[in-house]
This record gives C-alpha cells, sequence and structure tokens, in this order.
C-alpha cells in the first residue's frame, strides 16, 4: 500500500506516493535523486544521514518517508546559495573538516542544526551537538575547527548587516 | 590569470604551492554533496545485487540449490562459484579465495551465492530459496586451536595450519642477554580490530554484451588489483575491462586488496547482460573484513644499565583469518619493523601467521607494525622505570644516525626521531610534571615508525613503480592523469600542489582526474603509504619534462638558447628586462607541429632500498625512506568506575618536507585518533565464528564526545629521495598512541597493562586484582 505525501523538500513542494516501509533515505536517494545524503550504517548508527526535519537534524535513516507528510526536510543539496558554499560547507572544506567527505553531509547538516539553535556555541556545545555523527578520517580536531570557523564567518557576516 | 590584466615583469614569480597549508582540490564536492561515491551512481535499469553468505564457520558444500530462486520473477542472474574461472588473492604466491565459495566454505559469512534482482525484496526472497546442504568441519577460533595436534587443515597445501612462519636472527643475540644488566620479558595481546571506514563497500558492474566489455565502479583503494582480479577470475581479457574508482569513503587498508564486492557483481552484470549494483550493509562489511589480526606477542629484551638495548627477542602470532591475503606481509611486517626504529644490532624474531575459521585479515593502516610497536614500547617503557632512567633518555639512547642501514638492511637516510622526542617533551612540560601529577593522572610516551611505499612491488612486471601523465592541450588547460587513488586521504591535492610547484603555477590553473583505466596510466594503489613518495615524484617527473618542452618552444619563440630562458610560471622570458611570453603564448608556440602534449613522468626505487636478503622475506619492510613519531599522551582515570580520558596528546610527526601541512596535520590527527580506538575501545568480537560486533554501537568507534585535544608538531628531516624531501604522514603516528596510553596508565596506576583494549570493565578488573593483591600482602606481614 502507498502513502501519499505532500513535503517541502529543500524550498520546494511536492508531493509523492511512497510504499508504507520506504525510509526517507532511500526515498532521497532513489526516488528524488538526491545522492549527498548517505548510508554509512544498518541503521541509526554513523550520522552519515542526517537531515533537518523541521530545522532538527534527523537520522533519515530512522525516519519512515510516510511519516514525513507536511513536514519540511532540509538536505545537503539546499545550503549551496548562487552556486557558492555555505559558512559551514565552506568551514569544512578550508579547516580540512572533510577528508574522505563520505561523512561530511551529516556533518555538515548537523553543524547546521546546531548553529540555528545556537549561533555561538563553546568547544562542548559542539562536541554534545554533534556526538550522533561519527567521522574515521579526521579524528575530529578539524571538524570543531571547521563548526567554530563556520561560527566565526557567519557572526562576522551578521555584525556588518 | 585574467587575460585582461596586464603583466608587470617586475612583479611576476612562480607561484609557490609546496609547502603551503591548503584545501583539498576536490573539497567543493566534498562539503556540497556532489562527491559521487560508488553507492551514488543511479544508473536508470540497474539491478540490484545480493549475497548469499554462509550460516556454518567450515564445511563441505554438497549442495547450493538455485533452482528455485532461478524461475522467481524479477530474478535476472544467479551466480555461484561455479561461475568463475579462478581464484583471487592479493599475494601472486597465495591466490586461494573463490570470489563464491566453492568445495568448502572456511567461515561464517563467506559468499556461498549471489543474485541479481528488479529490487531489494526480489533479491531478498530469491536468497531466501536457495538452498545450501554442508557436511561440518571441525572450526578453529583462535590461532592457537588451530595449530593444535590433528587439526583439519582449512587449506591443503598448508596441513597445520600455518600460513607463514618467518624467522630471523641477527647479531648476536645470546651475547647481548649475557652482556645486558636487566633482560626482561613480556606478553601482549592485542585484540582484532577492523577499519570501519564510513563509506561501505559497494560495487555497480555494467557489461556490455554486445561489445563483450564490462565496465566496474568499485570503492577500492586498489583499482589496478582489481583489474588484474577480474581477468583471473572471470576469464576476460584485460582489455575488455575498465576500472573505475569514484569519490572513496576512505580506506584504511579494508580495500587494498580486491574484495568479492567487485568480482561478484561483475559475474551477476554478465551472466545477465545488464548493469548489476552492489552495496554491502555495515555488517557485510565487517564481515569482508581485512582488518588487523588478533596478534599476541612474547617479547624478551636485554638492556645496559645506562639504557641501551643489548638485544631483543620477539615471538609472534597473528590469527590470520580463512584466507591468505596479505598475510605473509604482514607477518613480515611485524618482524622487519619491530626494532628497525632504533639502533639495534641482535635481534632475533618467530612470527607465525595462523589460518582460522574467522573473516580474512588484511593490511590495516600500520600494517603489521603497530601491534608488536605495543609490545616494544611497553617493555622498553617498563624497564625504563625498574632502572630508575627517564623513558625519554631510554629512547635517546638507542637512536639511529643517519644515513644508515639497520640491522635487516633497511635503508635509513632522514630521521627525524630525535627532534620528535624533544618536541613532544617541552610541549607536554614532561620535565616539570611527569611524576608530579594529580593522582590518577599519568603521562606516557612511546615512538612510531612507517615506510614511505614498499619499495618492491607486490606484482613485479618491470615497469616503473609509478607513472603520471600530464595533458596540455590548445585551451592551455593541465590535466594530470593518474591511476593513485585519491581515498580522502588527499593524494590528488598533493599531487596537483606538485605539479603546480615544478611549473610555477597556481594549483587553480591545474585539474586532475583519477584512477579511471580507461584514460590514466597504471598505479599500483592507495596503500603503505606510497601514493606521495611514489606517484609524487613521477608527478614532479612528468611536469619537469613538460617545463622542459615549454622552455624549448619559448627559446624557439624567443630566438634565444632554452638555458636562457627563465620560467616565471605565467611568464617566461630572457633577462629581467625582456618583456617575455605569456604561458598561454608558450603554449601555442609548443602545440605548434605536435598538437596536444602529453608528458609523461615515472618513478623508481633505488636497490639500496629493497630490504636486502638477511632472511627470507627480507624485502619486506625495504623502503625508500621511513618517517617517525613520537607523542605523549595525558590521562586522567576515574578511579570508581576505572574509565580512562585522554586529556590530550601532543605528537610530533617527522615527514619530511610537509608538502601541505594542513593536509599533513589532518593525517597525523586521524593516524593517533585511530590509535586511540584500538587501544581503548575497538574489538570485533565473534561468537563461534559469528561475528557480533558488526555494527558501529557494538564495535565501539570513539566518538567527538571522548576524542581529545590533539596538539601536532611537524618536524622536516628532509630526505633525498623524497618529492622536495618528503615523506610519509599518514600512518606512523597510529602505533604510538597504544604504547604512550598505557605507560600513562602505568604512570597513574602503577599497573602495567598488556591487553587492548583496555576498556574500563577490564581496568577495572586489573585495579581490583591490585587492591586485592596488597591487602592479601598486608594480611600476610600482619600475620607474620
Amino acid at each position: 500500500m502507498k502513502n501519499f505525501i505532500s513535503m517541502t523538500l529543500n524550498g520546494r513542494q511536492r508531493d509523492d506516493a511512497v510504499p508504507g516501509n520506504m525510509l526517507l533515505v532511500d526515498f532521497l536517494r532513489e526516488t528524488v535523486g538526491m545522492t549527498g545524503t548517505k548510508i554509512g550504517c544498518d541503521g541509526g548508527e554513523c550520522g552519515c544521514c542526517t537531515v533537518l526535519i523541521a530545522g532538527k537534524p534527523r537520522h533519515a535513516c530512522l525516519t519512515l518517508a510516510a511519516s514525513c507528510d507536511g513536514t519540511d526536510i532540509e538536505t545537503i543539496e539546499s545550503l549551496e546559495t548562487g552556486g557558492r558554499l555555505s559558512a559551514i560547507q565552506r568551514g569544512f572544506h578550508e579547516k580540512l573538516g572533510a577528508q574522505c567527505g563520505f561523512c561530511t553531509p551529516g556533518m555538515v547538516m548537523a553543524a547546521e542544526g546546531l548553529l540555528r539553535e545556537n549561533a555561538n556555541p563553546s568547544e562542548d556545545e559542539i562536541r554534545q551537538g554533534m556526538a550522533a555523527n561519527i567521522c574515521r578520517c579526521t579524528g575530529y580536531v578539524k571538524i570543531i575547527e571547521s563548526v567554530q570557523a563556520a561560527a566565526e564567518e557567519i557572526a562576522s557576516k551578521e555584525s556588518a548587516a | 590569470m585574467n587575460e585582461t590584466t596586464p603583466i608587470d615583469p617586475e612583479k611576476i614569480e612562480p607561484v609557490k604551492s609546496i609547502g603551503v597549508p591548503m584545501p583539498l582540490v576536490d573539497g567543493p564536492e566534498k562539503v556540497s554533496g556532489k562527491a559521487n561515491y560508488t553507492a551514488d551512481f543511479l544508473e536508470h535499469g540497474a539491478l540490484v545485487g545480493r549475497i548469499l553468505r554462509s550460516p556454518v564457520a567450515h564445511a563441505e558444500i554438497l549442495s547450493i540449490d538455485t533452482s528455485a530462486a532461478e524461475t522467481l520473477p524479477g530474478v535476472e542472474a544467479v551466480a555461484t562459484g561455479a561461475d568463475f574461472v579462478g581464484q583471487f588473492g592479493v599475494l601472486p604466491i597465495a591466490r586461494t579465495e573463490w570470489p563464491i565459495a566453492r568445495d568448502r566454505v572456511r567461515y561464517r559469512g563467506e559468499p556461498i551465492a549471489a543474485v541479481a534482482a528488479i529490487d531489494v525484496e526480489t533479491a531478498q526472497k530469491a536468497l531466501d530459496l536457495i538452498e545450501f546442504e554442508y557436511v561440518e568441519l571441525p572450526a578453529y577460533f583462535t590461532a592457537e586451536d588451530a595449530i593444535a595436534e590433528g587439526v583439519t587443515p582449512l587449506h591443503e597445501k598448508r596441513p597445520n595450519n600455518v600460513e607463514r612462519h618467518v624467522d630471523y636472527d641477527l647479531g648476536e643475540v645470546d651475547k647481548g642477554f649475557e652482556e645486558a644488566e636487566l633482560v626482561c620479558e613480556g606478553t601482549y595481546d592485542c585484540a582484532e580490530v577492523c577499519q570501519v571506514q564510513t563509506e561501505p563497500h559497494a560495487a555497480m558492474a555494467a557489461y556490455d554484451g554486445e561489445r563483450d566489455r564490462l565496465t566496474v565502479h568499485a570503492s577500492t583503494q586498489v583499482p589496478y588489483y582489481v583489474h588484474l582480479m577480474l581477468e583471473q577470475t572471470l576469464g576476460m581479457p584485460k582489455s575488455r575491462i575498465r576500472v573505475i574508482k569514484p569519490h572513496i569513503g576512505g580506506g584504511f587498508g579494508s580495500r587494498t586488496e580486491c574484495l568479492h564486492v567487485e568480482l561478484i557483481a561483475s559475474a551477476l552484470a554478465r551472466k545477465c547482460n545488464g548493469t548489476v549494483r552492489i552495496i554491502l550493509s555495515r555488517e557485510e562489511t565487517f564481515v569482508t573484513h581485512r582488518g588487523r589480526p588478533e596478534q599476541n606477542t612474547t617479547l624478551k629484551m636485554g638492556m645496559s644499565k645506562d639504557g641501551r638495548i643489548t638485544a631483543v627477542d620477539t615471538t609472534t602470532t597473528q590469527r590470520g583469518g580463512a584466507y591468505a591475503g596479505y598475510g605473509t606481509v604482514t607477518i613480515l611486517y611485524s618482524g622487519s619493523m619491530v626494532f628497525a626504529l632504533y639502533d639495534i644490532q641482535n635481534a632475533r624474531y618467530n612470527g607465525y601467521r595462523v589460518l582460522t575459521n574467522t573473516p580474512p585479515c588484511g593490511a590495516f593502516r600500520g600494517h603489521g607494525t603497530v601491534n608488536v610497536r605495543f609490545a616494544f614500547e611497553s617493555l622498553m617503557d617498563e624497564m625504563a622505570t625498574k632502572l630508575g632512567l627517564d623513558p625519554f633518555e631510554v629512547r635517546r639512547k638507542n637512536l639511529l644516525k643517519a644515513p644508515t642501514f639497520t640491522a635487516n638492511d633497511l635503508m635509513v637516510n632522514s630521521y627525524g626521531l630525535p627532534e620528535c622526542l624533544d618536541i613532544v617533551e617541552k610541549a607536554s612540560g614532561w620535565k616539570d610534571r611527569k611524576g608530579k601529577l594529580a593522582p590518577f593522572r599519568g603521562l606516557g610516551i612511546a615512538c612510531s615508525h612507517y615506510v614511505s611505499g614498499a619499495s618492491k612491488p607486490v606484482n613485479w612486471t618491470g615497469e616503473p613503480h609509478a607513472t603520471v601523465n600530464i595533458k596540455l592541450d590548445f585551451d592551455g588547460s593541465l590535466t594530470i592523469l593518474t591511476g593513485a587513488p585519491e581515498i580522502g586521504q588527499g593524494s590528488s591535492t598533493i599531487l596537483t600542489q606538485c605539479v603546480a610547484e615544478v611549473l610555477g603555477l597556481d594549483v587553480t590553473r591545474i585539474r586532475i582526474l583519477t584512477s579511471d583505466s580507461l584514460v590514466t596510466p597504471k598505479d599500483n594503489g592507495a596503500y603503505s603509504s606510497r601514493v606521495t613518495y611514489m606517484v609524487g615524484n613521477a608527478a614532479i617527473d612528468a611536469a619537469t619534462n613538460l617545463k622542459a618542452i615549454l622552455v624549448e618552444a619559448a627559446a624557439r619563440k624567443m630566438d634565444v638558447q632554452p638555458e636562457d630562458v627563465e620560467c616565471l610560471g605565467e611568464v617566461y622570458r630572457a633577462g629581467s628586462q625582456d618583456q617575455g611570453l605569456t604561458f598561454e603564448e608558450v603554449v601555442v608556440a609548443a602545440l605548434e607541429g605536435t598538437g596536444t602534449i602529453t608528458a609523461r613522468g615515472n618513478f623508481d626505487t633505488i636497490p639500496e632500498s629493497w630490504g636486502g636478503d638477511k632472511y627470507r622475506g627480507a624485502a619486506i619492510g625495504g623502503s625508500m625512506a621511513f618517517s617517525y613519531a613520537a607523542q605523549v599522551v595525558e590521562i586522567e582515570i576515574d578511579p570508581d568506575t576505572a574509565d580512562i580520558r585522554v586529556e590530550k596528546v601532543w605528537v610530533a610527526h617527522d615527514c619530511g618536507k610537509a608538502l601541505n601541512p594542513l593536509a599533513v596535520e589532518g593525517q597525523i590527527e586521524g593516524s593517533v585518533w585511530m590509535g586511540m580506538g584500538q587501544a581503548m575501545t575497538e574489538e570485533t568480537r565473534y561468537h563461534k565464528g559469528l561475528g557480533i560486533t558488526g555494527n558501529m554501537l557494538d564495535y565501539r568507534v570513539p566518538t567527538i564526545i571522548e576524542s581529545p585535544p590533539i596538539e601536532t608538531h611537524i618536524v622536516e628531516s628532509i630526505d633525498p629521495h623524497g618529492p622536495f624531501g618528503a615523506k610519509e604522514a599518514g600512518e606512523a603516528s597510529l602505533a604510538g598512541f597504544l604504547p604512550a596510553l598505557t605507560n600513562a596508565i602505568a604512570d597513574a596506576l602503577d599497573i602495567r597493562v598488556s591487553e587492548l583494549p583496555i576498556t574500563p570493565d577490564r581496568l577495572m578488573e586489573i585495579m581490583e586484582e591490585k587492591k586485592k593483591a596488597a591487602r592479601k600482602n598486608a594480611d600476610q606481614k600482619v600475620s607474620a
């Protein structure tokens, strides 16, 4: 049996019919064709599939697509504006918060959720905010620096505006 | 450079790229989600491939009945071992593995059949319809059990289940022990660990039946080996195969050899004349394994009272799993590297690589060196304490002096370990703080090293170790063509920097295309830290050859001699007053008459680096250069829960010239942290051969919460043969963490930990035992 859902995905409204057992991550990747969201585990272990649902970081692999009716979903594909990297993406690029890059979309979305809640997080708050995401390359040192750099860039842009 | 900007000849100079911290050239794709990994290619009409795996650890296969699966609507192909014509394996001497088991299964999870179907549900249903009949054989889950009297061999050619015994006896070991003032022996156990790179293994194979061609996208560190093994197992001419390595979500050695997944996807694709995508689950990725073996080491060391090591005797056993894999190389590395960090002349070694009914082990980061380093640096530290010597001083007493050859003929031309020691001693405040910390706090130090590529290749073909092409065309664009797999370690960035530096151009002028056998030159792969050193040198050679062509063309155009031409990157000129030619003008001149230019560069190792022949297999360990590292770890232990908190790590790594200090830091931090995972939490466990830690919750990878600050220092002992003097940066700093941690525990608790990982449970047990022993001791004293 299929479920009819209506959601806002990266700012665009869309309607879909999805099987009841379809995971949001499979819907995004296989149905919509947005493969920026990654699958690194068999369910809820690694955080590679982190997306924002109603502005909050969530595991797309632990969410049924059918349950997303009427929600607002944001993925890594939504962040660039005018072909330019967002402050968080720039932070991860310039501070080497991404090595192999596989955990990065999830990391960036977790950071996006964190900085929307708390524009000036302490190091401990960054650790708490990113704790559901596993990286195997960086040892997290440069991930923390990436988020800090992004927070600074956002703050400096806001004070200039 | 913008063409409308007039060039001021006074200001023009070659752009510097080497030694400049810069972000990765493929960073924007990665942070924006545009980077395509193997699972991201959504080919229209691609079938879903699924693998059926053995439920038993050791059995004779009686039959595998796939008839019901084959007739299930939606199933396009079913494959078994009968669909392959040859076995695979990374070492030409040990190709013992079938892509899908034939005759016998040797570990739980070994592939026994595979299907390609229109969707996941159909594929799963088809697997459920396959009937597997077998007769169980005795199975061995520990090295000890596998080599006991009267065992059933896993492989006919290995009657006692020893894949390889390595031994050497260098110098005068017994005399060395006699001359020692202190001789100690210790036994050290390390659990099996798995790479757990974030991207599970995946392959997509497309077979073109009309032209008999196969195209394979594979998540691999070694597309060339995959190519060879496709030929070997499918019986297909390699000229009809194309292997593409897209973006890869880490490797750490997990895919340093061809795996089943690429071979099975290809067999299915050929069978159904279509495209088959197999994405392994995390659990299957654990079962595929190729991680670091469980290893038990007994080490005996002799020391003079001033801390000189007089002799070392190492006996070590690795539980290698069901197939050879890299096993022979792993046990050889343990032997060649255990003492060669220091100046030690008397060394004996007995290494045993054992076959067991567990998933095959492989070449995990720090290949073969990590577990013996833990043993060595632990015992050295313990003996220093017994002799009342400072751990730093004991290490300083045993340093090599470059240039030199070690007792096993390893060529050492650069040796920055003394500086590494000085830096971490000072940075950590060792002299002022050691022994003066609060209770339950401790400081520990250890050293480590690693090769910069193996000097003798796995497949001896007579070709150079590395080849790089640079294509220069009418548009003035430069494209580096290399088979060197970018796996997240930053090799594409480093190669781009090497070429940019030689030509004096900005890196943004240069693009790089990696690992597509259709267009890129063959490369052995991303392993043993070979890429920066070997492929970097080949890139420099290619750029130098291209520069010579450009200088020649500029000379022709300006009507001067080539030796009078000065290359300033964007401008070529003859004399400082000359307006010169722009790079574009030089390109036009260079292409006249020849058309598109492809400049080639090569690299080869020198015979002095081949590791000698003092024992069978002594070539393993031979390298053009070694990197060195020292690290200090500071910890605090909760006395009630035995929870160990790593407060800080200070690490210094001698990587020769740091071509990109930002990327080097990233490699060192990642290595130290990965060592921490092995030391503290990570362990694959099995119940009668069944993996019971096949996920990232039961297999505990450290999260951001418990990961410490790492203060990284780069030491640059310029290597005479390295690319701009560079050496390895991505492996050596892993091994040092393990003993630095346990040495810190000894400092905090006066307890010597010899079994890793040291989880809170294990440490609590040891602390309780110590308390009990102390109480017993006190009671005895009272009663006496």
